[in-house]
């Protein structure tokens, strides 16, 4: 009976987990850049949550779309004025670059943040709900549900949107978007943008299940590496399906070895991961 | 006498698509075969899949009697197989003379790196490329690279060399180069296939004329003969045409 | 141009050894480490290519085999080039597995490696101590006595470093890395065995990190995970290489140089900010000077030259 317990942990975990990798992945998938500072653009969505309810009473549920448009603003600057410039570089290049940019925030999270863990306390608590044998916190579901929403959301918007199409146009092939009037230099801004908005809304849903600190933003840089490549890069659903797998996983190790073995053992299927299959359980594709 | 390479009924997939269909052929030492067939019929695929660069999914390649269906390329390259590629590929930021050496160093059976610069400064002379041996590789014009990508083959000293579409994009003047320089490598001992899709060039070098079509051998012979078979003005201009024009292709 | 620095680079290293006391020693032993450290990098990812995240890795696992070692008993001189084979193992084992991605997926593996060792460290304390770490027998001698010998250790591991170095860039295993990491598929095409000479790049890179770690064991005479499994030590050999020019024989040397004047300067001025400045300096050599000083002066070919 403990293992539906723990399936449903780690389903609902999941759902969250998805909105933190999805925008990760969709800069990774569509402008072949790993963002290293994905993990401090959830933080900071984090913080915007976090001050908004210490200082005036907002909720943080109402606060994610404002942190998410904090993060657009800080993403479309970044990317324009300075990934742009190397986003044809090698690899290490991009890596090097936005590995020293999350220094730079980081640290500026640091001054004016300070280290210290704080949390996002909800007075009242939302409780509990009991589904038979499982027991789930209510505060986790409402996390995990609009945490799919927003997917749902950024789903439809490269589906369905002009913009998303210009994005995808952009991705499969770069010159001919740009003879098609497709604006390159803008819609990678936009692009970046996109996934830092994700980031941040993502990153305040999570302060009221997780303690804040500038300290932690590689923690949950680390769990959206393991999301893309065990999901596969390149589709909304491969994040949803690695964000699911990777809540399993944690779940599942927690109650098997012990809390303390879930980060090396979700490092070490990354590794087995790329090893055998990088493109992941759903491959990689194009998110056409 | 048995055969320098022999391809004995290979078949290729892509995911579904017979590429390669049934293919045998066996080359002889000495020979100049023309391989020809229309675009998209299947001959960079025929060469990729001798020299290396994936598995027949059915059959076997025999080199000197040897299977070397599932070799890994870079030995296939050391037991004397070459091939240029279509759309050229040398090492941009090396010098001509280091892209030539590469090939010396690694399957040429040049011992040191002092021996293998030796041989490219040869072998940039007999092509022609002498004069720009310092210069990076990428400053060169596609005539030039044709020429360092034939060069870096030969420094292979390969018993058989691919040469893959070695005039396209090249005036008449530099065809009339290259054939001359295939002969000359023909001479030397070595046995050649030259892919080509244009007819003419072709016909002026070969001693035998192999056709692939859609992945199937559909001629092979005396080029004179092979240029008259009905099958292969079909394969080039539709039957409707052959059949409209009753006979031999002018 | 390239010797009047390094004349100047030898020339003010000596200068500072006479003159300044355990502090210059230090440094100097940081020096010849990262030096080391940056020399060894740039034979996966200068010369062939690959952006290797995993010095880190290599480094922490020399510290913990030596450590480990040392304290069964074995002598330091014995330890050091075991820490070094471990990683060299290591490194050929798990090369088998992540040699053949390329670009971004073997730079997060590499990176992952780290990640991973560390916390198995962490977990099997009843071996290594754990979180709480380990500490080293305590050597002979007086404080400077001491700072003159590990100097001179890693003064000797730099050097041999550089020899090894300076082997594989004028010999063949350069050449064939130069070509793997311009045009890999043509490589293996002309008869490189592209597999063979990664993997030995790879356990190249690893195995004088590794003896590096084990000198800094018995140096600072206590480790633990975090110091020495830290993304840092494999960030910064990579930022140094950059510095000194990607793929040359003696840029590592001089972007170890300029890169630890730096972060004195930095670490002495600017203790709450080092880690923006050195962010900031990243953004800086990227946008600016991705080819590092050596090429200022000078174009690279990228052949027989270093």
């Amino acid at each position: 009976m403990i293992y539906l317990q723990v399936l449903a942990n780690g389903l609902v975990l999941g759902g969250l987990y998805a909105a933190i990798a999805v925008g990760f992945s969709l800069v990774w998938g569509v402008l072949n850049v790993i963002n290293l500072l994905h993990g401090s653009f959830i933080i900071l969505g984090a913080y915007v949550a976090f001050f908004a309810h210490a200082f005036y009473g907002v909720h943080p549920f109402l606060s994610a779309p404002l942190a998410g448009l904090l993060l657009f603003a800080i993403g479309y600057s970044l990317q324009g004025a300075v990934i742009n410039r190397v986003i044809r570089a090698p690899v290490l290049m991009t890596l090097t670059l936005t590995f020293g940019l999350d220094l730079l925030l980081n640290n500026a999270m640091l001054l004016l943040f300070k280290a210290d863990y704080r949390k996002v306390v909800l007075d009242p608590p939302l409780g509990s709900i009991v589904l038979g044998p499982i027991v789930l916190p209510l505060d986790r579901i409402a996390v995990m549900i609009l945490a799919l929403l927003m997917t749902y959301g950024l789903y439809r918007l490269l589906r369905d949107s002009k913009l998303g199409r210009a994005i995808i146009a952009i991705r499969m092939d770069r010159e001919a978007a740009a003879l098609m009037g497709v604006d390159v230099m803008r819609m990678q801004a936009v692009t970046f943008a996109i996934g830092a908005f994700m980031a941040g809304a993502a990153g305040s849903l999570l302060s009221i299940i997780y303690p804040i600190s500038p300290l932690n933003s590689i923690t949950f840089l680390g769990k959206a590496f393991v999301i893309c490549v065990i999901g596969g890069l390149g589709s909304v659903g491969g994040a949803i399906v690695g964000g699911i797998a990777l809540g399993l996983i944690e779940s599942l190790t927690a109650l098997w070895f012990g809390q303390e073995y879930a980060v090396p053992i979700s490092f070490a299927l990354l590794v087995a991961f790329l090893a055998v299959r990088p493109t992941g359980l759903l491959g990689r594709r194009g998110y056409e | 006498m048995s055969a320098l390479l022999e391809i004995d009924r290979v078949s290729r997939s892509f995911k579904g698509l017979r590429a390669i269909d049934d293919v045998s052929l066996k080359i002889n030492a000495g020979e100049i075969v023309g391989l020809i067939g229309p675009n998209g019929a299947g001959k960079t695929t025929l060469v990729n899949l001798v020299t290396g660069m994936y598995p027949a999914t059915v059959g076997h390649v025999r080199f000197n009697g040897q299977d070397i269906t599932r070799l890994a390329p870079n030995r296939i390259a050391k037991l004397g197989i070459a091939r240029t590629f279509q759309v050229v590929q040398p090492f941009p930021r090396m010098s001509v003379g280091d892209n030539i050496a590469a090939g010396a160093l690694f399957a040429g059976g040049s011992g040191s790196l002092a021996d293998a610069r030796r041989r490219a400064m040869e072998l940039a002379q007999q092509v022609s490329i002498a004069d720009l041996f310092d210069q990076p590789a990428e400053t060169l014009t596609l005539a030039r690279r044709k020429r360092l990508e034939l060069a870096k083959s030969l420094a292979m000293s390969p018993k058989i060399l691919f040469l893959d579409e070695v005039n396209a994009g090249l005036n008449h003047a530099e065809i009339d180069d290259a054939l001359r320089l295939i002969g000359r490598i023909s001479q030397s001992g070595i046995t050649i296939v030259v892919i080509e899709h244009v007819m003419k060039v072709v016909l002026s070098i070969s001693t035998r004329l192999v056709v692939l079509h859609h992945g199937q051998l559909i001629a092979d012979g005396l080029p004179e003969v092979v240029v008259r078979d009905g099958r292969v003005a079909e394969a080039y201009l539709g039957k409707r045409y052959v059949e409209a024009s009753r006979g031999a292709p002018a | 141009m390239r010797t009047i620095v390094i004349l100047a680079i030898v020339a003010a290293f000596f200068t500072a050894l006479i003159f300044g006391g355990n502090y210059a020693l230090r440094l100097a032993t940081i020096f010849a480490m990262y030096a080391t450290l940056a020399l060894s990098w740039n034979i996966i990812g200068g010369l062939a290519g690959y952006p290797s995240f995993a010095t880190a890795a290599f480094f922490g696992l020399g510290t913990y085999a030596s450590a480990i070692l040392q304290s069964s008993g074995m002598p330091m001189l014995l330890a050091w080039p075991l820490g070094g084979l471990t990683a060299a193992v290591f490194a050929a084992v798990i090369g088998l597995a992540i040699l053949h991605l390329k670009g971004h997926y073997f730079a997060i593996a590499s990176l992952a490696l780290v990640e991973v060792l560390r916390e198995l460290v962490n977990i099997n304390d009843r071996l290594t101590g754990g979180g709480m770490g380990l500490n080293l027998p305590v050597t002979q001698g007086g404080v400077t006595q001491q700072a003159v010998y590990f100097l001179a250790a890693m003064l000797a591991l730099a050097v041999i470093t550089l020899l090894s170095a300076a082997a594989v860039h004028r010999g063949k295993l350069g050449f064939a890395l130069r070509c793997i990491q311009q045009n890999e598929d043509a490589a293996v095409m002309l008869g490189v065995n592209a597999r063979l000479y990664k993997a030995a790049a790879f356990t190249l890179s690893a195995v004088f990190p590794g003896m590096a770690g084990g000198i800094y064991a018995s140096w600072v005479h206590y480790i633990d995970p975090s110091d020495v499994f830290d993304i840092l030590l494999s960030v910064k050999p990579l930022v140094m290489v950059l510095v000194g020019g990607l793929g040359t024989l003696f840029g590592p040397v001089i972007g170890a140089a300029v890169f630890l004047a730096l972060e004195e300067a930095v670490w002495r001025s600017f203790l709450t900010v080092h880690a923006a400045v050195l962010g900031a300096l990243i953004v800086a050599l990227i946008l600016f000077l991705p080819h590092g000083l050596m090429s200022i002066n000078r174009r690279r070919l990228g052949a027989g030259r270093t």
